[in-house]
């Protein structure tokens, strides 16, 4: 297996209202032994408001954080927990490396030779490979006791697909094979990969929550008690949101929403505060706590 | 000295526009040897042809170049001519001044001045040639058709009728093809399987026709009149002479819990079994993968009930070669595996959303359902159906780029269909256009509409299931509008792609497909039927997509085309082949393996040599068999071997000619 | 509804449009107009030209109608329409550059979005990361919704997942210099 070490490129969300996602992560992390070695002085990387306004800005912002991480941690690939921030990371190496010409005019806007040779991973991406998905397994101290998970990617996990090149664009299952494996029963359901509305929660909160409406009507029809999910913008709008819509829009829904990492660090020992659970507007603990139990079977075999 | 005639075609303004013809045929009246040129609006058309004619006797020609389109085109045709004339067809020469020159090139006097080099080069070698004549050979009477479905049968009973022998080779245990699994079919709504069946029985019944069913074309050797083709019979563990199609055994069987392919895995059926009632031959076969005596030696059931002792385990595939003068090839076609391309509609994870042969199986009466359209998931009748076109189909990403040009018919057949069945059912139909080009189609689309199907145009994004419906997300193009149907059934109306091993068997015959793998035709069209192999001959969907009407007419068409063959004992060769100076041929025998189509042979010949009687090895040309390719001309280290209508020697003063030597 | 006269479209309308589907790497006239694009878009409903009319727009000549329309600017960049279109037209990249040629002529169709994605930049560059609580401060002062999410505020600062700190990046210069090569050819700051 390859060494579990990387980069480590937080995002501008890390601290702040993605803290959930970054403390389970680290969480775990450390019972794995990912080492995950955070970029000195990495910026912004730009997201949609670079994206939406040009393609210089959208390529060159990542790319001084990539830059930055060769020079600092040389052959080690580059971690990026946030989908978004994996998206433009990803998107902007895909973009240097398709000619020699773009890799030196990016490397011109940064100021910095940029090789382009790092490759750019999700911390799902990581997670859901089979030999650290039987290094998890091995570290659970507990399981998922069966929770009924409808497992949310999220758009740019998957989508540019020659850039992301990760599972299957419409039906990705790697989160399920994860979760399984720690014990959860994960429901198919129609919504994977369906936006979650991005920043159009804060510029047009009508639009947006009918995209999140749509996400939890049908993970509850096709018997989730739960949604999880790998991306902080996509669980700051499912889960700031849900009883917002449920109050405008007249539904009644009560479904957690974990970051993936919060169930493992459960899984793992952790008490639902550690995991990051008291961050949650829509009550999470709850579920958790009766669901993730020692299985009598497994507590033998693993240590 | 000859005497050259040269003949330069305007082809209306296809040269004209690009080349000054009158010039060229200023120029060529200058060449050596040439007695008269003249130039002509449409050399092709019977006064064009006329003037040639004339021209001949009046200069008294022994040659003629033709300067006009490319020899692709009316090569055969000014060798017609010719043979209405004193003249040998093979003394003449194209010089392609369309294709090769007006119609890939812009500047006049450019292309003028290539014009002219052409025209010399085929002077120069035209001065050279000498008459060949064709050879005979033999038709083998006897006509092979690849395929029993509608086009298959409908070519084999021609020909049978017209008092020849056919033989049906055809891949399933029963002919018929898909249409028997058709409910009713447009415009007419007729039953399929009773106007099929009928077909069906008239083929078996035939005194000209055999059918060989479970049977696959192993290899092909030979060439027009007499290919040699190896069939192989695969076994079928039931002696048909002996069988009587009781029946018995298949109701005996205790193994009936096999998917059954014909009601696309349904229901089940046995492990001996008819793939359907009608099918003929009416006599079962063993499936030999899923019979618990063949595969573990236990039960014995089937032989033990059969009243005739027709059950016979230890059968092997048999392998017979024969002879067959003429080959048609009517492999059909297959629906696209939608599920591996389209994960937004379900990839096949949803059992409601089936396609349309899925559809024919539920309405027809003789299915599993047996004619209720009922849902594959709970077996409730849907009261919401969405029926969606062109999946697969238009969709160069990725599907198939084209048009599989019988789904809007049957798309609207199936909403009429369902609508009659179920009152109070919804019915919605996306689509991207309606096209309905046959006799009486769009009266029956308008039905369809009127019976209540809403026709929606434009694509389908996702469906996605909400609980114990599917949730289909599309757009109304006409309206603006994207529009959600919260349905019960789904039917794909799917792309037709070329039956498995389509390609595999064509290349056997040596004959080409497209990107798609569909069996190219000779010309689309002027020559529609024949393929570009001599004697090898196409029909049906094998073509390229069509519906039931234009298959048949195709396997008409074919059908002449054998019989038209059969009506002569002998076919002309073709005399462009390579021959062999014996005084020249050392009897090295290199050239034999370079051959592609096996047609040198080292032969003991006795010469008179030298006033002495010798008896050696030289190299003989199977003249059927050679398609002049050349290849062993440049092998053959003497010289011995050389191309007629093309030596070394015509092709050299070509060369000579256009580099002004 | 009224009648479009395609003969007064003008030549430069219609080059507007080739020009602006040429930043896209796309070939307008591939777009058969199947509707699949506009079918999957998650923000559709609230958009006056879907993706598909915006297409339509821009094959027809009509680029001010595009121009002005308010589909790109809802567009959330999640590219199911590029993914699912079986003319694969990279339909997210033409909302994209519409909605960047609408800006540069100085179209704001929704007002809210122009402010965000602006204040979202401008902190960018002063910091070099996103200071999320300011943004959506000065997000309400610029967009005046002054009171929206203004109830989740307290929960937030309670759970510390917000707090007055900022953070940014030590080398600020290394980032404002990319804000200028990047955008100086647009003759336009952020």
């Amino acid at each position: 297996m390859t060494e579990l070490k990387y980069s480590w490129f937080p995002g501008c969300s890390a601290g702040s209202t993605g803290i959930a996602y970054t403390q389970s992560a680290k969480y775990v992390a450390d019972k794995i032994g990912l080492e995950m070695k955070e970029i000195d002085d990495w910026c912004c990387c730009g997201t949609s408001a670079a994206r939406i306004t040009d393609d210089d800005l959208m390529h060159a912002l990542p790319a001084r954080s990539l830059a930055l991480s060769e020079r600092q941690y040389p052959g080690l690939d580059i971690v990026a927990p946030c989908t978004g921030c994996y998206s433009a990371l990803k998107g902007a190496r895909h973009w240097a490396r398709q000619s020699e010409e773009n890799r030196r005019h990016v490397s011109e806007l940064i100021d910095m030779d940029y090789a382009a040779e790092a490759d750019v991973k999700s911390l799902l991406e990581i997670m859901v490979e089979p030999d650290v998905v039987d290094l998890t397994v091995s570290r659970l101290q507990k399981t998922l006791g069966g929770m009924k998970i409808a497992c949310y990617y999220g758009c740019t996990q998957v989508r540019p697909a020659e850039v992301c090149n990760f599972d299957d664009v419409e039906n990705p299952t790697s989160m399920e094979r994860l979760l399984d494996a720690c014990g959860a029963e994960c429901v198919q359901w129609g919504f994977k990969t369906e936006c979650c509305g991005a920043s159009n929660h804060v510029v047009k909160p009508k639009a947006a929550r009918k995209a999140v409406e749509r996400i939890f009507r049908n993970a509850k029809a096709c018997g989730a008690e739960a949604i999880v999910t790998s991306c902080p913008l996509c669980w700051l709008n499912l889960d700031m949101r849900e009883q917002q819509i449920n109050s405008e829009m007249g539904t009644d829904y009560h479904l957690p929403v974990y970051y993936f990492t919060e169930l493992l660090a459960m899984a793992m020992g952790a008490t639902p505060d550690e995991a990051g659970l008291g961050y949650h507007f829509e009550p999470a603990a709850q579920l958790a706590q009766d669901r993730i139990v020692a299985d009598t079977k497994t507590e033998e075999v693993t240590r | 000295m000859s005497r050259i005639g040269v003949f330069v075609c305007h082809c209306g303004t296809n040269i004209a526009a690009t080349v000054d013809c009158e010039a060229v045929r200023d120029y060529a009246a200058t060449l050596p040897n040439v007695v008269h040129a003249e130039d002509n609006k449409y050399t092709c058309s019977d006064p064009g042809q006329a003037k040639i004619k004339e021209a001949i006797e009046k200069y008294d020609l022994d040659r003629i170049v033709v300067a006009a389109c490319s020899p692709a085109m009316h090569e055969l045709t000014w060798r017609n001519l010719l043979s209405q004339t004193k003249i040998n067809p093979y003394m003449l020469e194209v010089a392609n001044l369309r294709e090769q020159c007006s119609w890939v090139h812009t500047d006049y006097d450019e292309a003028t001045a290539k014009a002219k080099e052409l025209v010399r080069m085929a002077v120069a070698k035209v001065d050279r040639n000498v008459p060949l004549f064709t050879q005979q050979i033999p038709v083998n009477k006897r006509a092979l058709v690849v395929g029993g479905g509608i086009a298959g049968m409908q070519a084999a009973l021609d020909i049978a009728d017209a008092g020849y022998q056919v033989t049906i080779v055809e891949r399933e245990a029963t002919i018929g093809g898909k249409m028997p699994k058709l409910d009713k079919t447009f415009p007419t709504m007729d039953c399929s399987a009773c106007i099929c069946t009928p077909k069906m029985s008239e083929t078996g019944n035939h005194p000209n026709i055999t059918v060989k069913t479970l049977s696959e074309v192993e290899k092909v050797d030979g060439y027009v009149g007499n290919f040699q083709v190896t069939i192989r019979e695969h076994a079928k563990y039931v002696d048909y002479d002996k069988c009587t199609g009781c029946g018995l055994c298949s109701t005996k069987c205790p193994n009936k819990r096999i998917p059954n392919e014909w009601n696309e895995l349904m229901d089940t059926r046995p492990a001996i079994y008819k793939p359907f009632e009608q099918a003929v031959p009416s006599k079962p076969v063993i499936d030999p993968e899923h019979c618990t005596m063949l595969t573990r030696g236990k039960c014995g059931l089937c032989a033990k009930v059969c009243p005739t002792g027709a059950i016979n385990y230890e059968d092997v595939d048999k392998v017979t070669t024969e002879t067959y003068g003429a080959v048609v090839l009517a492999t059909g076609y297959d629906l696209i595996k939608w599920q591996d391309i389209y994960p937004e509609y379900g990839g096949g994870a949803y059992p409601d959303v089936i396609d349309g042969l899925h559809f024919e199986r539920l309405v027809n009466a003789s299915g599993p359902t047996e004619g209720h359209i009922l849902r594959p998931s709970d077996g409730k009748e849907p009261k919401s159906v969405v029926i969606i076109k062109c999946v697969g189909s238009r969709d160069p990403n990725k599907g198939r780029a084209y048009c599989s040009r019988a789904c809007c018919m049957y798309g609207a057949k199936h909403a009429h269909q369902y609508l009659d069945k179920v009152k109070d059912g919804r019915c919605y139909v996306f689509y991207m256009d309606v096209r309905t080009p046959g006799r009486r189609y769009d009266e029956f689309y308008m039905q369809a509409k009127n019976d209540g199907a809403l026709y929606l145009r434009g694509r389908v994004s996702k469906i996605y299931k909400e609980g114990d419906h599917l949730v289909v997300l599309g757009n109304d193009t006409i309206m603006g509008e994207n529009v959600q149907v919260d349905a019960d059934m789904v039917v794909v109306e799917t792309a037709m792609v070329p039956s498995a091993k389509s390609r595999e068997t064509a290349m056997l015959f040596g004959v080409q497909c497209d990107e798609d793998g569909w069996i190219t035709e000779a010309h689309p069209k002027l020559r529609p039927v024949e393929t570009a192999s001599r004697g090898i001959y196409l029909a049906g969907a094998a073509q390229g997509p069509k519906d039931i009407p234009d298959t048949v007419a195709q396997a008409g068409a074919a059908a002449s085309k054998v019989i038209g063959m059969f009506s002569h004992d002998t076919l002309d060769s073709e005399p462009q082949i390579s021959h062999v100076d014996v005084s020249k041929c050392s009897g090295c025998g290199q050239c034999v393996p370079i051959c592609p189509y096996g047609a040198l042979s080292l032969q003991q010949v006795t010469l008179r040599e030298n006033s002495v009687k010798v008896t050696r090895q030289v190299c003989e040309v199977n003249s059927a068999l050679c398609q002049g390719c050349g290849a062993c001309t440049v092998a053959c280290r003497p010289g011995a071997l050389d191309l007629l209508g093309f030596t070394d020697e015509e092709i050299m003063r070509e060369v000579d000619a256009l580099c002004q030597w | 509804m009224h009648t479009v006269n395609l003969s007064d479209v003008a030549v430069a309308d219609r080059e507007l449009a080739q020009t602006i589907a040429q930043r896209a790497n796309v070939n307008l006239r591939d777009c058969y107009q199947c509707g699949k694009c506009a079918a999957g878009c998650p923000m559709a409903d609230d958009m006056d030209l879907s993706p598909q009319q915006i297409m339509r727009a821009l094959q027809m000549g009509l680029t001010e109608k595009a121009l002005s329309a308010t589909g790109p600017w809802l567009c959330a960049q999640c590219m199911v329409c590029s993914t699912r279109c079986p003319q694969n037209i990279d339909i997210t990249k033409i909302m994209r550059e519409v909605r960047r040629e609408s800006h540069a002529r100085g179209h704001r169709c929704i007002p809210e979005s122009n402010a965000f994605e602006t204040q979202f930049l401008k902190g960018v560059k002063a910091d070099g990361r996103n200071n999320e609580q300011y943004l959506a401060a000065f997000y309400n002062l610029r967009s005046g919704h002054l009171a929206q999410d203004m109830l989740s505020a307290p929960k937030m600062l309670a759970k510390g997942m917000v707090g007055i700190g900022k953070h940014s990046v030590k080398d600020r210069d290394a980032v404002r210099k990319i804000y200028e090569k990047c955008l100086e050819k647009d003759g336009e700051q952020k």
